[in-house]
């Protein structure tokens, strides 16, 4: 039997299910294999756009150049990334992010999640410290700042609010340590 | 405590059982969080010195939790900056690591149970990545186990949290509840059959994302798929955790179904292609790891469906992880380029599936 799509022998005899019907399809084995293989235009192997490449098409849709100004400007006051930067990297900088761009961050939010208000888990120990913590990284960064240029009185000021929000942190125990 | 790397090649890890329900057809259930710690920027923002703290934290953290024996089995911490690449690799091939983890720079570690079921990342995209796993579709238990998990690390620390959007995560995508519900399938008669497209799409339309798991290189390996959730905000992880078990009873029927269609409408060109893949895996001397997951494919479907009789599945499932390049060269305790690699690839199989000069060893 020769080979339906060229004149070589047909050596591979395959079931084919086309609208649920089966029908027989004979092929050489080079032909086989190009059959069996997934179509070029439908890379089986990664279906769906990786959550990244999801996410740079989300952040490129509709912002004017006045609007893309606008955004490069603003930083975040903690970690300092700006809204461009996160754009251009799709990761954010530090948890304070979602709240100082809140307003831009909400319908890409939608357009991944459909939905902008978590109703999972929520830490047993929460309170409502973790955004004070949050401020430790601003707190640090800028007392390294002012270590930097030398303003030692600012920086001080700065290592005593850390050391008072550090404080009230639940003490863990350190006698892991040395595991 | 040290982690033999030894000793872990030789075993066989927790999702490689090939046991638990549905074990035909679902290889394993994993389930991830992602959390940070409120006080340090997010990885992309983090100094080497942040990270070198993170680590630390979290570190006596979690072994000040497995000293109060608080974790389930015996913990290994491994500190993976400071692995030799093939070690690292090997990490991944075991699915114990992320690629992304292997491939980073500066402080970054992994805390292992001795059983192999769950690991703990630090400093991958998120400070943490708690990850749970078991053989076969087993999705209620892992997430029954990575709550406590959670629980028990978050006892010790404050993660990046906030009322409105839940934990808060490096990347969008993973905000809320920072979970990743996913099950490993083995699809072979659906992609035969070509119906796999329509599987896909119809899984893209529930908002489930579809992935190949990657051997060497980029190849998908050997007709392995995983399904996970897609979103991570607005429904909570047991919801989420049930949209993807929901699914897998429909998968496993459509691949029992294409199963079925073959061996009654084409009983022989099945049973051909099974045997001869498992012929050349038993005579081979010289096999690419790609074409090992593609014959091992065939083999394992052969063996569920009662066409080879004198291997079990677990044998199979072991064969699909040790022929992977880094565990070739540490079960050889020799590194081995891609030829030499090969010929051991070949060896070991003929060893393992009783093949031709079955009895050689490698010397």
């Amino acid at each position: 039997m020769k080979c339906q799509k060229c004149d070589k022998k047909a050596t591979f005899h395959i079931t084919d299910l086309v609208d649920g019907e089966p029908s027989e399809v004979h092929l050489c084995e080079d032909c086989a294999q190009a059959f069996l293989a997934p179509p070029a235009d439908d890379d089986a192997s990664d279906v769906m756009p990786a959550m990244a490449g999801l996410l740079a098409q989300q952040l490129a849709v509709g912002e004017t150049a006045e609007e893309l100004a606008r955004l490069d400007k603003q930083a975040c006051p903690v970690c300092g990334i700006t809204f461009r930067e996160f754009r251009k990297q799709g990761r954010l900088g530090c948890p304070h992010d979602y709240v100082c761009f809140a307003d831009e961050l909400e319908p890409l939010l939608l357009n991944i999640h459909d939905e902008i208000h978590h109703v999972g888990k929520v830490p047993k120990g929460y309170g409502a410290n973790a955004e004070q913590q949050t401020q430790l990284i601003r707190l640090r960064r800028e007392m390294k700042e002012a270590v930097a240029r030398e303003d030692y009185e600012e920086a001080s000021k700065l290592r005593d609010e850390i050391r008072a929000i550090e404080a009230t942190r639940d003490a863990p125990d350190p006698s892991g340590e040395n595991a | 405590m040290p982690l033999n790397f030894e000793e872990l090649a030789q075993a066989s890890g927790e999702w490689l059982k090939g046991s638990g329900p549905e074990s035909d057809i679902v290889i394993s259930s994993r389930i991830r969080l992602a959390r940070n710690l409120a006080e340090f920027p997010f990885i992309a923002r983090a100094t080497p010195a942040d990270r070198i703290e993170i680590e630390k934290i979290l570190h006596a953290r979690i072994a000040a939790s497995n000293d109060s024996k608080k974790f389930p089995g015996e913990l290994l911490y491994v500190d993976v900056s400071e692995l030799p690449e093939v070690d690292r690799a090997f990490l991944v091939e075991r699915q114990l690591i992320s690629r992304e983890l292997s491939e980073s720079d500066g402080a970054r570690a992994v805390a292992i149970d001795k059983r192999e079921q769950y690991s703990v990342m630090i400093n991958e995209e998120d400070h943490l990545r708690i990850q749970v796993m078991h053989s076969g579709l087993d999705l209620e238990t892992a997430w029954a186990q990575i709550d406590m998990l959670d629980d028990l690390i978050e006892e010790q620390v404050t993660y990046a949290y906030n009322e409105k959007l839940g934990y808060l995560t490096a990347c969008p995508t993973n905000v809320g509840t920072g979970i990743r519900v996913s099950v490993m399938l083995h699809l072979p008669a659906l992609v035969i059959t070509r119906q796999i497209d329509k599987v896909f799409r119809s899984l893209q339309k529930i908002n489930l994302a579809v992935r190949g798991l990657y051997g060497e290189g980029s190849q998908a390996m050997g007709d392995f798929y995983q399904i996970s959730n897609q979103v991570t905000l607005g429904l909570s992880e047991q919801e989420l955790v049930k949209k993807v078990s929901d699914v897998v009873p429909v998968l496993i029927d459509y691949e029992r179904q294409a199963r079925e269609f073959l061996v009654r409408e084409s009983q022989e060109t099945l049973h051909d292609r099974v045997s001869r893949a498992y012929g050349i895996l038993r005579n081979a001397q010289t096999i690419s790891s790609e074409e090992t997951l593609h014959l091992l494919s065939s083999v394992r479907m052969g063996v569920n469906l009662g066409l080879i009789g004198d291997v079990a599945i677990p044998t199979v499932n072991k064969l699909f992880v040790h022929t992977q390049p880094a565990h070739l060269q540490k079960l050889a305790g020799m590194e081995l380029d891609s030829s030499d690699r090969n010929i051991e690839r070949a060896s070991y199989l003929r060893r393992h599936l009783g093949g031709d000069g079955a009895n050689t060893t490698h010397n």
